[in-house]
């Protein structure tokens, strides 16, 4: 790990490097869509979607894979990653399987699935030949599916652009009392990924003086972007940056803030679970997702940034090279995830 | 006649069995976990964390504050409301009793979630308009719900209406000879009211205020919406933290004991209060209830009475209908914004919808009916004290009052994730936990019914050869039918609204429209929720209507063989 720091790119995504004294990675051979396992997807009929990605993105994306497998229905099954984890848990645990493909935006989830050794290996070929390596699992147990950020934003009618906070610095500012919005590290991948790097540059009595600014407690990262939109609070602390930057496509007074001190960035991994009950449909909506076609769907509906190179990201957003982006460390959250949760409350008090 | 096969004992002994699988099973793991540590060795420091840790501290005084507030605050404006609708010529007396049903309805939860559409601070719908007519700064509001007093306020919004049902049913039941003997004594209205009503009613208000005191205890939905924005906790939402990964049953379990025993000793004071007034009042005879004139008060009455119901009703209905069809919440819909996106995104493409629906309707119309049953068993059994050891069943039943919907759904995690009994991940285990979190209500609606039937009738019918159970079903019966009815559509109700045991009990399969609604306000998705809630809300109003019409239909069968 301390080598791969750094290597800027090869360090943004830690979940995929290899654990321990693990040495020989075992890569399964690339797989393609192929009408045999169409067909044996179709024959399962569905397929079950553990994620927290936002529904208005889920669920679109959910219904052209319907659409372009006729046959085939999806479950979308839709809450915070740290929610999500602890379902999955309880089910693993109670032998119920019903999860064919997970899919978190807390990637030390998938340290935690592969050290149970739920993960089925499967490399799709689009995998193989257009993810960058760094963001493959040197197993092939999972593969970043896309990128986000977790941004300050703030709105333009009750924040004038000269007041805006520049950085997370900023916020401590006492004009922000009780004008600010945050999601919940103990609910979203995306904001425990963010809290881990956040406190990890800035410290926590940074969290200490935040949490003393009165700010409104939300849980998921794709909450504060729908409350600023609304008005209830001028700014949000963090959420999902595709969400402000859709909110300001379609004409809210939404203004996105790349911190001073740099942008939390989250990758996605996906993979299959080796119990799942549907297995063929399972691989099909994986290889269907990483796919260019996949990828530009997702692209298109939210503009995140791709994991498969042969899509370019959406035009209008900023280069995600361009953007200065904390470090993420899967491996840190990980080990970490209940002190970072205590920590958090002991400040925040819910 | 005589050697007929009496059915009731095997039947009793059958409901014994069940509630142990529903109530002591999941408790007595519940027990055993709240004095174990991770490793299952005993201990006591469950509670040393409990009643020395702030973070424990906080939340049961918060929560004590709240279930104080809300039983006090539901009383005040159950007992005049019911007072007026039941014995007054106030105007639209019978509109009112059904609006107030309908506020039943709506899961509280719901509820919630509308008055954060209308009172939260910035974005509020009624702190826009103020600030509108009024030119309020943007930063100030006139209400914040996010505060301890709005959760109060929400809590009591949708508890009020039990205390308001059980006081103003008790106020039809009281016979008008008695009234009416005062009045002929020469008393004045308010005399006869405070000599004869009052005391009549005293013992119903101290039940509702009872319930409506273990409602606000034990209610987790509100305190989860309103409650972690404002950065508090209630022991509810401290117990459900608990289980969030990883998890920490022996905490929970011993955070919900102390709610056990002081339910336990509330119960005991009720039943001793209770114990020492006999008011069976319905004999053979049935006397219609007086109805006092108010003159020149009957406009201000209805208004006043009209008001109330906004808050639980009006107000958060059209609060609902705006976001449905609005497309961000805080704008007001005009025919320019107007957008079905909501009504379509969530039919059509949210895919835990159908399901959801369906689990939903299933299991409430199933506990309803198992639900009525067992209550009326059990309300027969200790209201007639017919087999020895009724004492325990008659805490049984109303034991679940006293346990969290949401430690309920931990216990029965516990007892059934394991053989022999494996239900976690099927409809059967969310069947029982909404059976016994409903069991309390509908038994203490079904025995206050018994309570005013006089047992004589019963006595006669066994003088004359019939068995327990046919005396049950010929004459008890006939006489409940109205209440059995209408404790049916109660925990039907209930199921609708029930969250907490069910946020702990459902898997991706077994969802309820109230997870969904619940996972959809975590992020934020508040108008899927909107269309949602009117949706689940008309349907249901639909059953009870249907259920009613049944009730009316049969009062009329009851009155005609009483008389």
């Amino acid at each position: 790990m301390r080598r791969r720091s750094l290597l800027k790119t090869a360090a943004l995504l830690p979940a995929f490097a290899p654990l321990g004294a693990r040495v020989v990675s075992a890569m399964p051979a690339a797989e393609a869509m192929t009408p045999a396992l169409i067909e044996a997807a179709r024959k399962e009929g569905k397929v079950s979607y553990y994620t927290a990605m936002d529904l208005s993105v889920a669920e679109p994306m959910a219904k052209a894979f319907e659409a372009k497998f006729p046959g085939i229905k999806v479950a979308v099954e839709r809450s915070g990653a740290e929610r999500v984890f602890s379902r999955v848990a309880q089910e693993m645990a109670s032998k119920i399987y019903r999860a064919d493909v997970v899919n978190s935006s807390d990637a030390a989830h998938f340290i935690a699935w592969k050290r149970e050794g739920w993960l089925a290996p499967y490399l799709p070929d689009d995998v193989a030949k257009d993810v960058p390596s760094e963001m493959v699992d040197p197993d092939g147990l999972f593969y970043n599916q896309r990128t986000h950020l977790s941004t300050i934003a703030y709105n333009t009618k009750l924040v004038a652009p000269a007041d805006a906070p520049k950085g997370f610095m900023d916020l401590l500012d006492p004009k922000y009392v009780g004008k600010m919005v945050k999601g919940h590290p103990g609910y979203s991948g995306t904001i425990m990924t963010a809290t881990q790097q956040l406190s990890r540059e800035l410290g926590w009595s940074y969290f200490e003086k935040l949490a003393k600014q009165k700010v409104l407690q939300v849980q998921s990262a794709t909450e504060p972007p729908k409350r600023i939109e609304a008005g209830e609070r001028a700014i949000a602390v963090d959420g999902s940056d595709y969400l402000f930057w859709l909110a300001k496509e379609r004409g809210s007074p939404i203004e996105v803030v790349l911190a001073v001190e740099g942008t939390p960035q989250i990758s996605n991994p996906m993979g299959v679970f080796k119990t799942a009950p549907n297995p063929n449909a399972a691989r099909l909506m994986v290889s269907w997702i990483m796919s260019a076609e996949g990828q530009q769907f997702i692209v298109d509906l939210s503009g995140q940034y791709p994991a498969n190179k042969r899509v370019k990201q959406k035009v209008g957003r900023p280069a995600l090279s361009s953007i200065k982006t904390l470090r993420e460390e899967a491996s840190v959250v990980a080990d970490k995830a209940d002190q970072i949760k205590a920590q958090y409350s002991k400040y925040f008090k819910v | 006649m005589t050697g007929r096969l009496d059915l009731s004992r095997p039947l009793m002994v059958a409901v014994v069995a069940l509630l142990a699988v529903m109530i002591v099973l999941p408790m007595g793991w519940l027990v055993v976990y709240a004095f174990s540590d991770k490793a299952g060795h005993p201990t006591l420091a469950n509670f040393v964390t409990l009643f020395t840790d702030p973070a424990f501290v906080d939340p049961l005084v918060t929560t004590l504050i709240i279930a104080f507030s809300t039983s006090a605050i539901c009383c005040a404006i159950a007992a005049p409301l019911g007072w007026l609708v039941a014995r007054t010529d106030m105007p639209l007396a019978r509109t009112f009793r059904v609006l107030v049903m309908a506020s039943l309805v709506t899961p509280p939860f719901v509820g919630a979630i509308a008055w954060e559409m209308l009172a939260a601070p910035n974005s509020g719908l009624l702190n826009q308009v103020w600030r509108m007519l009024t030119g309020m700064p943007p930063d100030e509001s006139l209400f914040d719900i996010y505060t301890l007093t709005g959760l109060i306020f929400v809590i009591a919004c949708y508890t009020f209406p039990y205390v308001f049902i059980l006081v103003a049913n008790a106020l039809d039941r009281m016979p008008g000879e008695l009234e009416d003997a005062s009045s002929m004594l020469g008393a004045g209205t308010w005399a006869t009211a405070r000599r004869i009503t009052i005391p009549l009613a005293l013992p119903t208000l101290a039940a509702g205020a009872l319930i409506a005191f273990l409602q606000a205890l034990n209610i987790f939905g509100s305190p989860a919406i309103l409650a972690i924005p404002a950065g508090f906790n209630t022991l509810t939402t401290k117990i459900w933290s608990l289980f969030a990964f990883p998890p920490k049953p022996e905490l929970a379990a011993a955070s919900a004991l102390p709610l056990l025993v002081l339910t336990v000793a509330l119960l005991r004071a009720q039943s001793m209060v209770l114990g020492k007034r006999g008011y069976a009042v319905l004999g053979g005879k049935y006397g219609a209830p007086r109805v006092v004139r108010l003159g020149g008060l009957r406009l201000p009455a209805a208004v006043l009475a009209m008001f109330i119901l906004s808050l639980p009703l009006f107000l958060p209905y059209a609060a609902l209908l705006n976001t449905a069809f609005s497309p961000v919440s805080s704008q007001f819909v005009t025919p320019d914004t107007f957008t079905l996106r909501n009504v379509i995104f969530t039919f059509r493409e949210l895919s835990s919808t159908l399901p959801a629906m369906q689990n939903t309707f299933v299991l409430a119309t199933l506990s309803a009916t198992v639900g009525a049953v067992l209550a009326l068993l059990i309300a027969y059994v200790v209201a007639r004290q017919a087999i020895r050891g009724w004492r325990v069943l008659d805490f049984l039943a109303t034991a679940p009052l006293a346990i969290p919907g949401i430690v309920l759904g931990v216990g029965l995690f516990l007892a059934y994730t394991r053989p022999p009994l494996t239900l976690y991940g099927t409809l059967w285990i969310l069947l029982i936990a909404f059976v016994t979190i409903e069991l309390p209500a509908a038994y203490q609606q079904i025995r206050s019914a018994f309570h005013s039937v006089h047992p004589e009738l019963e006595e006669a019918g066994r003088m004359l050869g019939a068995t327990r159970l046919r005396t049950l079903w010929d004459i008890t019966g006939p006489l409940l039918r109205a209440s059995a009815v209408a404790t049916w559509c109660f925990v039907f109700v209930g199921v609708i609204r029930e969250l907490s045991a069910a946020v702990i009990l459902f898997t991706s399969e077994t969802k309820v429209v109230a997870v969904l609604i619940f996972d959809l306000k975590e992020s934020g998705d508040v108008g899927a929720i909107a269309v949602l809630s009117l949706t689940i809300v008309v349907i249901t109003t639909i059953v009870i209507a249907g259920a009613n019409r049944l009730r009316v239909g049969r009062d009329s069968v009851r009155l005609r063989t009483v008389s």
